[in-house]
């Protein structure tokens, strides 16, 4: 097996290049969805207000994650080390506030 | 020993016949790319929770002190979050479409990106002092004379007051306001450490792409540096709704 | 049968190889600027082996002031001062780093059939890291150290104590990012780096459990440097968020240290556990047993590892229903440790056991860990960790595991491997002989210390009731003795680096790459990268290449 250089044409079957058109839709959905959370944050939603707005904002960063940084056209490896990224992060969040949320339940 | 042992792609012969861009401790150069990709992944896995230390924190005191973290959220414009916000996306869009000249071979472009996200990075950073300039005014900054004036008289800050008209906090609460700048001035500042930090690099890279470095096939480092500025946007993507957007309608 | 399987070529004509990383480069720059994973590794060793003994002096100081009940060696500020430098220096200057970066440094590489570590520069710059937070806990120690322990809890470091916290803090931060990048070049080696033919379950298990350790290194660690910031700025600012007064938690502190810091104690004994394996395995001749459950459990200690750190702070403030969850899980996370003792005890089993330097340690290991693992089952209960905890029962506890364990695996390990990175061999029965000491010491420092805990001795005491004399006195001789078990390696192997005899390339018939190559091994590891074909522990492998080979000599 010899080395030769790659190119783009070849390039993109290893290591897939996303087109700039996607870059385009996504950036554009990228600033409605801003807009949706800044006009939801003048709703009066009660509970669902930190929801929404915690929800659009996964919504965008899982935008940005998939395409922005080709975590969808990225090997399974990547997806499970950014899965496993979260997961930490959620166990970290998750046990420190049921530490929190269970101090006021009083004595059992 | 050696007769033992196969080896690989009668490797002797091919040794030396590698870009000059990969390293010689790698078999190949997909293995050099591979490789440094997932360690930049990695780097990003440690500042996910670098930062989950303060989401942590923020979601506690948050769910102990709302109305003071109402209060103080009303204390930011939402014009300049929003703009920010903006600001930054773009700025992501524009470092893909960096690492795409990168990987099409336009110099011309990727150096156009390039400047572009390094502008805009600029942008957000200019914002940020505008805001922060703000609260120091307002004495609003923890442990630097800070003041619950606004809190427990609302009226006498016009400006908040016409928009929202919040109610006076008992003085225990407000000065929990406190906590929720602590959170503001730390995570923000956080944000943009990571965020000069990535403008450094930036002004590092156009200068090396308008030398041709990044446009010879070798896109590693745009590529890698692109992750890092996604990541710094994502950040920014919570910060915006959980600092700003508390509630805006009370 | 023969007492003894080391193998060496014939002494009268055996040579270190002329050609070998030692040798590739002269002069002090081409060590300072090295790539090389093994001289970063030496680099470590050396290092790790200055911050132990001034930990070990920190430790004998201790326990010179606890020869008697008051507190008269010094005075009770200092002792505050002396133990928690003493847990500084261990955990963050030599535990962490002692296998991982020197024996791992060295040979991960060599086990998956590859040249270097994925980011030999990152490797580098780990190592200065190490050297930058160590230079600045040493001046730390000079101008006056820190007494808040090496748990740093608020709000006493926060608002009430006038010692270096922040410069401590500092050097624990810089120390804790030399960890993560050495445990996220391994985890790209490990992943991408293997050779053609090594498989992931052809992996000697040193490796698997490495690779546990550093996914706790990535994910652990920074939780730990945010908690020191956060520390920083309460102390520098004021910010409020561990002041009660300002309504701040001190508790979160202890959440967000304790994160970081019980994963650091799978971090700490995780590779180890793989020295355990290599060693175990080939002083029984025998490939390890239920080399699946030993690598999976690896695995499992470090995700489990994530989710039992509130057991740290029973007594400290979180809710009953949390001390319920994290008991429970702290339950499940003993089951895979236990796991691998089982292993390892049905790897000897029928096999041709001998009784080398690296063996005695591995046995001292397995007995200590074993004992110090039950005691962390009496204290992840919540009922009888409420009496044991803060007393000398912790104390006791997690010196079985960390010191009878872990530092008898560094040991184990650094016997093991050193005929393969210094070509020599150190000399076995004086060796013994101190792994024998060491283990007499050990058991004399700190089973008393059991004991005492139960009776309620509290820890971080300088002064103590005087029932409690005897057993103390016990204790501080048992340090004397371990002490000389500790100076006794340095002295014979520094010793043997001139002296030793040639070791060859498999002094002890090992399975494994590294073993397959010269000693010391040359700066690119292998001539050509091999390709594998066999499985990990396959003696009859190493028959059947030890008939093929043609003796050589030197």
């Amino acid at each position: 097996m010899t080395q030769h250089e790659e190119t783009p044409e070849e390039h993109e079957h290893e290591h897939h290049i996303v087109s700039p058109m996607i870059y385009v839709i996504i950036g554009a959905a990228l600033l409605v969805l801003t807009g949706t959370t800044v006009w939801a944050s003048y709703q009066e939603w009660g509970v669902f207000n930190p929801i929404a707005a915690l929800g659009i904002a996964v919504l965008k960063a899982v935008l940005v994650v998939l395409f922005f940084m080709h975590v969808k056209y990225s090997t399974k490896l990547t997806k499970l080390t950014v899965g496993a990224g979260f997961f930490t992060f959620l166990v970290l969040i998750g046990m420190t506030l049921a530490d929190y949320f269970t101090r006021a339940w009083g004595r059992w | 020993m050696s007769d033992s042992t196969a080896t690989a792609h009668g490797a002797a012969a091919a040794h030396h016949e590698h870009p000059p861009y990969q390293r010689h401790h790698f078999e190949t150069y997909a293995q050099q790319n591979d490789a440094t990709n997932f360690a930049m992944w990695l780097f990003l896995l440690t500042e996910i929770m670098f930062f989950g230390g303060l989401f942590t924190a923020y979601l506690i005191y948050r769910n102990w002190y709302y109305p003071a973290f109402v209060q103080g959220s009303h204390q930011l414009q939402i014009g300049w979050g929003t703009a920010n916000t903006a600001v930054l996306i773009t700025s992501s869009f524009t470092m893909a479409m960096g690492v795409w000249s990168a990987e099409m071979r336009k110099k011309g472009a990727l150096v156009l990106c390039l400047v572009l996200t390094f502008t805009l990075g600029l942008i957000f950073l200019g914002i940020k002092t505008i805001e922060y300039s703000e609260k120091i005014e307002k004495h609003h900054v923890p442990g630097f004379h800070y003041s619950v004036q606004s809190f427990v008289d609302p009226s006498s800050d016009p400006e908040v007051y016409n928009e929202y008209h919040d109610k006076p906090l008992p003085l225990d609460m407000a000065r929990h306001t406190e906590l929720y700048f602590f959170l503001y001035f730390a995570m923000t500042g956080m944000h943009a450490l990571h965020m000069i930090i990535g403008i450094a690099i930036l002004g590092f890279m156009i200068f090396r792409a308008r030398a041709g470095a990044y446009t010879t096939g070798h896109v590693t480092f745009v590529e890698n540096f692109g992750l890092y500025w996604h990541f710094v946007d994502i950040v920014w993507i919570f910060l915006f709704p959980l600092l700003y957007l508390i509630s805006r309608h009370q | 049968m023969s007492d003894t399987i080391i193998s060496l070529p014939d002494q009268s004509t055996a040579r270190i190889p002329k050609m070998n990383y030692l040798t590739k480069e002269n002069g002090l720059l081409s060590w300072l600027l090295t790539g090389d994973h093994k001289r970063i590794a030496i680099l470590y060793l050396i290092s790790i082996s200055f911050f132990f003994f001034i930990g070990g002096s920190l430790a004998g100081l201790i326990r010179l002031e606890l020869l008697t009940p008051q507190s008269d060696l010094m005075a009770t500020d200092t002792y505050n001062k002396v133990f928690s430098m003493h847990g500084i220096i261990m955990v963050f200057f030599f535990l962490v780093p002692s296998v991982p970066a020197t024996i791992g440094n060295f040979f991960i590489p060599m086990m998956v059939g590859a040249k270097d570590l994925a980011l030999p520069k990152i490797n580098l710059l780990s190592w200065y890291l190490y050297i930058a937070a160590g230079i600045l806990a040493i001046y730390t120690m000079a101008s006056g150290g820190v007494d808040t322990g090496w748990t740093f809890t608020t709000p006493l470091s926060t608002h009430y104590v006038n010692t270096h916290v922040l410069t401590t803090g500092m050097a624990v931060f810089i120390a804790g990012f030399s960890s993560i990048f050495t445990g996220l070049n391994f985890i790209v080696t490990i992943h991408k780096m293997r050779a053609p033919g090594m498989t992931w379950f052809r992996l000697p298990l040193f490796v698997w459990s490495h690779y546990a350790a550093s996914i706790l290194m990535v994910l652990g660690t920074p939780v730990l440097a945010i908690a020191i910031v956060l520390v920083a700025l309460e102390r520098t600012v004021g910010i409020g968020v561990f002041d009660p007064t300002k309504g701040g938690d001190p508790l979160l502190f202890q959440h967000l240290f304790w994160f970081y810091s019980h994963p650091a104690v799978y971090i700490m004994i995780l590779p180890g556990m793989g020295v355990i394996s290599e060693v175990v395995s080939t002083f029984s001749r025998k490939r390890v047993f239920g080399y699946t459950a030993v690598a999976f459990s690896s695995v499992a200690i470090a995700v489990f590892g994530f989710f039992v750190w509130a057991h740290h702070m029973f007594i400290m403030g979180i809710s009953n229903y949390a001390v319920l969850i994290f008991s429970l899980l702290t339950m499940l996370v003993a089951v895979p440790s236990a796991i691998k003792i089982f292993n390892w005890a049905f790897t000897l089993y029928k096999g041709s056991i001998t009784f080398e330097t690296p063996m005695l340690y591995a046995f001292g290991f397995m007995g200590l860990f074993t004992i110090g693992g039950m005691t962390g089952v009496f204290l992840g209960a919540s009922g009888t960790d409420i009496h044991l905890t803060e007393t000398y029962f912790i104390v006791a506890h997690f010196h079985f595991v960390m010191v009878g364990g872990m530092l008898m695996a560094f040991l184990a390990g650094i016997h093991f491997w050193w005929p393969k990175m210094t070509g020599r061999m150190y000399p076995e029965k004086i060796s013994q002989l101190a792994a024998v000491v060491t283990f007499i010491g050990f058991n004399l420092t700190f089973f008393p210390q059991f004991i005492l805990g139960t009776l309620g001795m509290p820890r971080r005491y300088a002064s103590y009731p005087p029932e409690f004399q005897i057993l103390n006195v016990f204790s501080t001789a048992g340090a004397s003795v371990l002490g000389v078990g500790y100076l006794l390696p340095v002295l014979y192997l520094t010793w043997s680096l001139k002296y030793g005899e040639i070791a060859g390339s498999n002094p002890w018939q090992a399975t494994g790459l590294e073993w397959q190559v010269q000693s010391p091994p040359l700066t690119e590891n292998f001539p050509e990268i091999p390709i594998v074909d066999h499985e990990a522990y396959d003696y009859e492998w190493l028959e059947r290449q030890k008939e093929k080979e043609v003796a050589s000599v030197g």
